[in-house]
């Protein structure tokens, strides 16, 4: 279902080219659970950001369900990340002034759906990630673990096919995080891809597919048993 | 995004800034209100200034010595012949005109009034028993000048309110004698106070007959002659007349100046209206410059709000969705604006009426409305520019926070 073919991606700092990515190829199939470390400045979040579409390859061909990406303009790229993609951040990033509620609905506001159908879905978000008492507080009256769970709801609420998180536990204390992980893995369970980058080595030993990043190329990719 | 989700999304984040939305709530409707009370103020005193012009009789025309035209130089200037006086014959001359319904003449002059030993200067004015109805005036007390032949110098007067607490206090004025100059008069009657009438005090005045003034005053010569005419159409002839018969009993001399009420208050009119668009104007200059203020101040909410906008980006906003929330924003804002805006310039104008009763200070309007388009299209205008930069953002560094 995604598909990266030669994928370049440069950045100018000063009058020197970084290769953030160097020519990467991969497939990713439907439901995978993949990790993707490597030292920081290896490219893993630039990969991210581009499989999430927030970035564009300098040169190179990403298919995403048999979609050529690159063809695509702002605005179906925009429609795209709405239906097809979900972000979990390190920083959470959830709207302060916003209640949980809020926040999780937000995607879907995006989208234009009608208020009766977004209450219905995010009630039943609120369900799935045990947060039906804290739906009406604000960001800064949940702990790390919450904010992440509503995080998790928001990215997930549009029913995406691809879930990326970006060091979803890096500001999370052991058991939260643990809680976290927990709840992408039964997500994953359910279907969806699910791409994590991290610097936890025991982390990345629980996915089923381990990719190494080292200077923007893919220094190893194996199946891991679990 | 369905519109009122985009507009509870502004009005949320209004909200959510608090300390930013009041800042710009205070400028927008700071400048809005000064638009209102300025032209208020500018429409109030144009409406003072005609309406007192209009209770002197708006088809009045008045007859003045002298020519208010420069002649350059002419034969006069060069023998050095002063204008004629203007005589109680010439306004009797005046009456022939079918048009003229009321005629007053008018002499000013200033005397000692006394009574007892109370003594003060007055304005005294020679008149006849028509100029009571002329000037719209009203007695308080007693009767006005009689009807008699305008050369007798009946020793008679009608005092000012104001005159009849100063000189007679608490004791009855009708039927006493007051000495006016040199000579002593009955004072037959109180005018009302209807306050100030622009040129003259009414209540500091003493009316006698205009024969008597004339020899009071010791001068044959008229000040002014007041006519009211049928209608306003009749003005215009009378106006006519009135210079040809003068000129005819002057010896071909057109020495007397002629003007009409109405065009009295129509330059007024005119004037108070150029200073009133003048005020707006300034007014609405400042409301544009609060405009700026909000483009200063939505750029630096747009990079406060940079990882908030990232977000959006990544959850699937367009740029053009982003354009419309922040535009949506600041239009709400300027809306928010306006109306308090509305509030305070109302209430304050309200504030003057009450403070000044004869200023009618209401705002005029095309003032209003234009408050509201140059309120809300400043908003919206300065707005474009931090929305545009707010929707070309990279969602991967706006995320970062950068």
């Amino acid at each position: 279902m995604i598909k990266l073919e030669n994928i370049h991606r440069d950045f100018q700092v000063g009058d020197q080219t970084v290769h953030a990515l160097d020519d990467i190829n991969m497939q990713i199939s439907q439901g995978e659970y993949l990790s993707v470390m490597g030292p920081s400045g290896s490219g893993k979040s630039t990969l991210l950001n581009l499989i999430g579409l927030l970035d564009h390859a300098t040169s190179g061909l990403y298919f995403l369900n048999d979609q050529n990406i690159t063809d695509m303009d702002e605005q179906q790229e925009a429609l795209t990340r709405n239906k097809h993609i979900g972000f979990v951040f390190q920083a959470f990033h959830l709207i302060p002034r916003l209640t949980a509620q809020e926040n999780i609905e937000l995607p879907l506001l995006l989208a234009g759906i009608e208020p009766d159908i977004r209450h219905d879905k995010v009630k039943k978000a609120l369900h799935s990630m045990n947060l039906m008492d804290r739906a009406h507080h604000k960001p800064d009256q949940l702990s790390g673990g919450q904010r992440q769970r509503v995080a998790i709801a928001r990215a997930t609420i549009t029913e995406p096919s691809v879930l990326l998180a970006d060091e979803p536990t890096g500001n999370l204390d052991q058991k939260s995080g643990a809680d976290v992980i927990e709840t992408l893995e039964s997500l994953n369970e359910r279907g969806i891809t699910l791409i994590v980058v991290t610097h936890d080595s025991h982390l990345g030993k629980r996915s089923t597919r381990a990719i190494k990043m080292v200077d923007g190329r893919i220094q190893s990719d194996q199946q891991n048993t679990r | 995004m369905l519109t009122p989700d985009i507009m509870l999304y502004g009005w949320k984040s209004l909200k959510g800034y608090r300390t930013r939305t009041i800042l710009m709530l205070m400028a927008m409707s700071i400048s809005v209100a000064s638009v209102l009370l300025l032209t208020a103020l500018g429409e109030g005193a144009r409406r003072y200034v005609t309406g007192e012009f209009a209770s002197l009789g708006t088809n009045m025309v008045i007859v003045m010595p002298g020519k208010s035209e420069t002649a350059g130089m002419g034969l006069s200037t060069m023998m050095g012949v002063t204008p004629r006086d203007l005589t109680l014959d010439d306004a009797r001359a005046l009456t022939r005109h079918s048009a003229v319904t009321r005629i007053a003449p008018l002499n000013i002059g200033a005397v000692e009034v006394s009574w007892k030993n109370r003594k003060r200067e007055v304005t005294i004015l020679g008149s006849t028993s028509e100029i009571l109805k002329l000037r719209h005036w009203e007695l308080a007390s007693g009767q006005f000048l009689p009807k008699a032949d305008w050369d007798r110098a009946t020793p008679v007067c009608v005092i000012g309110k104001k005159i009849r607490d100063e000189i007679f206090g608490a004791h009855a004025a009708l039927g006493q004698w007051i000495r006016l100059g040199e000579n002593r008069y009955r004072v037959i009657g109180i005018l009302a106070s209807e306050g100030r009438s622009l040129d003259v005090d009414v209540e500091e005045i003493v009316i006698i007959p205009v024969a008597s003034a004339q020899s009071l005053l010791n001068t044959p010569s008229l000040f002014r002659i007041l006519i009211e005419t049928k209608s306003r159409e009749s003005m215009l002839s009378v106006v006519d007349f009135s210079i040809q018969t003068i000129k005819q009993r002057h010896h071909d001399e057109e020495d007397v100046t002629v003007i009409t009420q109405d065009a009295v208050i129509q330059t007024f009119d005119n004037i108070l209206t150029a200073l009133t668009y003048a005020v707006g104007g300034i007014a609405a200059i400042s409301l544009a410059v609060s405009g700026i203020l909000i483009m200063n101040v939505m750029l630096v909410a747009v990079s406060q709000r940079t990882a908030e906008i990232g977000l959006l980006k990544a959850l699937g906003a367009s740029s053009k969705n982003i354009l419309r929330l922040i535009l949506t924003e600041a239009i709400l804002l300027s809306l928010l604006g306006t109306f308090v805006g509305f509030i305070f310039g109302l209430t304050g104008c309200w504030a003057i009426r009450l403070a000044l009763p004869a200023l009618q200070a209401y705002p005029p309007l095309w003032a209003m409305l234009a408050s509201f388009i140059v309120a809300i299209s400043t908003g919206l205008l300065f707005s474009l520019l931090p929305a545009r930069k707010a929707s070309r953002l990279d969602p991967v560094f706006a995320l970062q926070g950068h």
